[in-house]
């Protein structure tokens, strides 16, 4: 463990919450203006050189609506549960690095080598909140399924139809994509030895190559289950405003509102930095990371420009996409996680096994997880989507019958 | 025999067709000469002829498809395509929208060669105006006014009520009521918004000037009436 040091820590922490928050106001009017773009429009320009402003603007208003608490809800949850999104989502950010990190060391021998090697970690910087946080990645996960409590409680407390059926879909979207998205991850941390997010970063840093390359099919797997877990489109059908108002913040108004928002673009912000992590190397860029070795903070602030560059690239990628690829019915969204990325997730940790078991080239593995996924559009050729998508038995009506009557017979 | 039975006769026998129907809606088979349920009922006639529906064979998903991948890519390049493309926004109030020339916006009371009010308060217009919003009080007009009775004491549209649809103008023998091509209209109060007659005819003044004369009166044929000398 490094030293604690207050000052520090405590400049590390505001200056990430800060930034993250800042992050995610600028990505509100990230979406926008993309939205706007693609749609071959313009999108907010008014506030500010360019909009540049609007996100204060917008902050400004939430603040400045009334808050309106509706008689029918229950007070305690609703209140709850904008907190509780905000709180665990932002939580998740902690053991997540922003910038140029140090690997903590393995275990050693002996006390005195045990001692030597952890002075020599606490002697170098980490741009993590908590670093050498064994658990990692499990802890950003257990806090993402702890976020839909958030959903829950907002979704129960409205004690409104609309809003509850949007927590109910979240709760099973969210707890279904849990699986693929744990599971993809699995050959990462075989491969590595470590469920450390310093150490994937530094794992790859080292080799020169990014885990992207050899866990392809972990990181379309990942990449989609993320955006499931985030409640992004395709996969928004929580608060799909076209079928439920809202969804579950169908009653919510003023700052709760906003806060609802802020903790899906924190959850954004996080998947970023972790899809970045795990797949495309961290802070690493083809050894153009090591360029300011020399004086400690330009290469500090080198390495998490890099870092940070890799997010919101995974960010402007989750906006294009939202535009790109229609909203998924929920049975196709259920059928998707449960029959297709599960079982090529469980294929992929298997490859990964047999591949360290033998002794084999990683290069294999590349190989073998285009091969399941060559295979898996085979399967799919080969049974029509008849498992994936079962095709409900049509009765063709009869001709001749008169508007409005459903034919009711055998 | 009961009514539904015939019904579920004509059922079974229903030719199998190939896809779906997207003009339809539903799969409907050819109906057979000989059904008619018990009450006589023929069925309604498809709103189309049979020889206009285009059958759409359901495109069979291939490898490719099933892979994602591909149509994905296709997807993010039109996206991304017009993110980069023409964009179509008008920013208002720094640019003007170009409107047709047959836009129906405010009205206007037109005058004649001498400056007077060409209206001779006929109620054409407030008879046939749909939302009842012309208010015309007519009055004999001056003798030196050679060629017609009437004019218009107070002429009063109001703005908020008028549902802009131009039937005022067709309806004016003498094309004395016409819609500019002012769109926007703005007040701080109701009353401010109900236009009476030196409003309508400094609305006249305006457009003319600007040279946003409506089309509609203006082009070919002009009413009868119109031309008369006034």
């Amino acid at each position: 463990m490094p030293t604690f040091d207050f000052t520090t820590l405590a400049i590390i922490i505001v200056g990430l919450m800060g930034g993250v928050l800042g992050v995610v106001g600028y990505l509100t009017l990230a979406e926008r203006k993309v939205s706007a773009w693609i749609q071959d429009r313009i999108g907010p320009n008014r506030v500010g050189p360019g909009g540049l402003l609007q996100p204060l603007a917008d902050g400004g208003k939430f603040f400045l609506k009334e808050e309106v608490i509706p008689k029918h809800v229950d007070r305690a949850f609703y209140l709850m549960a904008p907190a509780v999104a905000v709180i665990t989502s932002l939580m998740a950010i902690s053991v997540v690095p922003f910038g140029g990190t140090v690997a903590p060391p393995p275990p050693q021998a002996d006390v005195a080598a045990y001692t030597a090697a952890q002075t020599e970690y606490r002697s170098k910087f980490s741009a993590v909140m908590a670093p050498a946080i064994d658990v990692g990645i499990l802890y950003v996960f257990a806090l993402g399924s702890l976020a839909v409590y958030g959903v829950i409680l907002a979704g129960w407390s409205a004690n409104n139809k609309y809003s509850l059926l949007g927590a109910l879909r979240s709760s099973a979207q969210i707890i279904s994509y849990e699986i693929p998205l744990g599971m993809s991850v699995l050959g990462v941390f075989l491969l590595v030895g470590s469920l450390n997010l310093e150490s994937i970063a530094g794992w790859q840093a080292d080799r020169g190559y990014w885990l992207v390359l050899i866990q392809p099919l972990a990181f379309g797997l990942f990449l989609v289950s993320a955006y499931a877990e985030g409640s992004r489109l395709p996969f928004d059908l929580p608060e799909a405003e076209q079928e439920l108002v809202g969804g579950y913040h169908t009653e919510y108004s003023s700052m709760k509102l906003g806060l609802m928002l802020m903790a899906e673009y924190v959850h954004l912000v996080t998947a970023g930095f972790i899809v970045s992590i795990l797949f495309f190397g961290g802070w690493s860029l083809f050894g153009a990371e090591a360029i300011f070795d020399g004086t400690p903070w330009l290469a500090a602030v080198w390495k998490a420009a890099i870092l940070i560059g890799k997010m919101l690239a995974y960010c402007g990628f989750a906006l294009l996409v939202r535009w790109t690829i229609p909203r998924f019915r929920f049975d196709q969204l259920m059928s998707i996680a449960w029959k297709v990325l599960i079982p090529l997730a469980i294929a992929n940790v298997i490859a990964v096994i047999v591949v360290k078991q033998y002794g084999w080239k990683l290069g294999w593995l590349t190989i073998l997880s285009a091969g399941l996924f060559v295979l898996m559009g085979i399967v799919s050729v080969k049974w029509r989507g008849s498992v994936t998508m079962p095709k409900r038995a049509v009765r063709k009506l009869p001709p001749g019958l008169p508007a409005g009557v459903t034919y009711a017979g055998k | 025999m009961k009514p539904g039975f015939a019904l579920e006769t004509g059922f079974q026998e229903c030719e199998e067709k190939p896809g779906f129907a997207l003009e339809t809606g539903f799969q409907e088979c050819e109906e057979k000469p000989g059904f008619q349920s018990e009450t006589g009922f023929q069925g309604f006639p498809m709103p189309m002829a049979e020889s206009d529906v285009r059958w759409v064979e359901e495109p069979k998903l291939g490898f490719w498809d099933q892979l994602y991948i591909p149509a994905m890519i296709d997807g993010l390049k039109t996206t991304v395509g017009h993110m980069f493309g023409k964009k179509v926004t008008e920013q208002y109030p720094e640019q003007e929208p170009k409107l047709p020339p047959n836009y129906r916006g405010v009205h206007r009371l037109n005058r004649d060669g001498e400056g007077r009010v060409k209206c001779v308060a006929c109620y054409m217009c407030a008879t046939a105006c749909p939302a009842h919003c012309i208010d015309i009080v007519a009055a004999p007009s001056p003798p030196e006014w050679t060629g017609r009775e009437k004019y218009p004491e107070t002429f009063v549209i109001d703005e908020l009520r008028c549902i802009y649809c131009g039937m005022c103008e067709e309806a004016c023998p003498v094309d004395a009521i016409e819609l500019t091509t002012l769109y926007d209209l703005t007040g701080l109060s109701r009353e401010q918004m109900v236009f009476d007659k030196e409003k309508l005819l400094s609305v006249f003044d305006t457009t003319t000037n600007a040279g946003t004369d409506p089309i509609r009166t203006k082009s070919g044929r002009l009413g009868p009436a119109s031309d008369m000398p006034i």
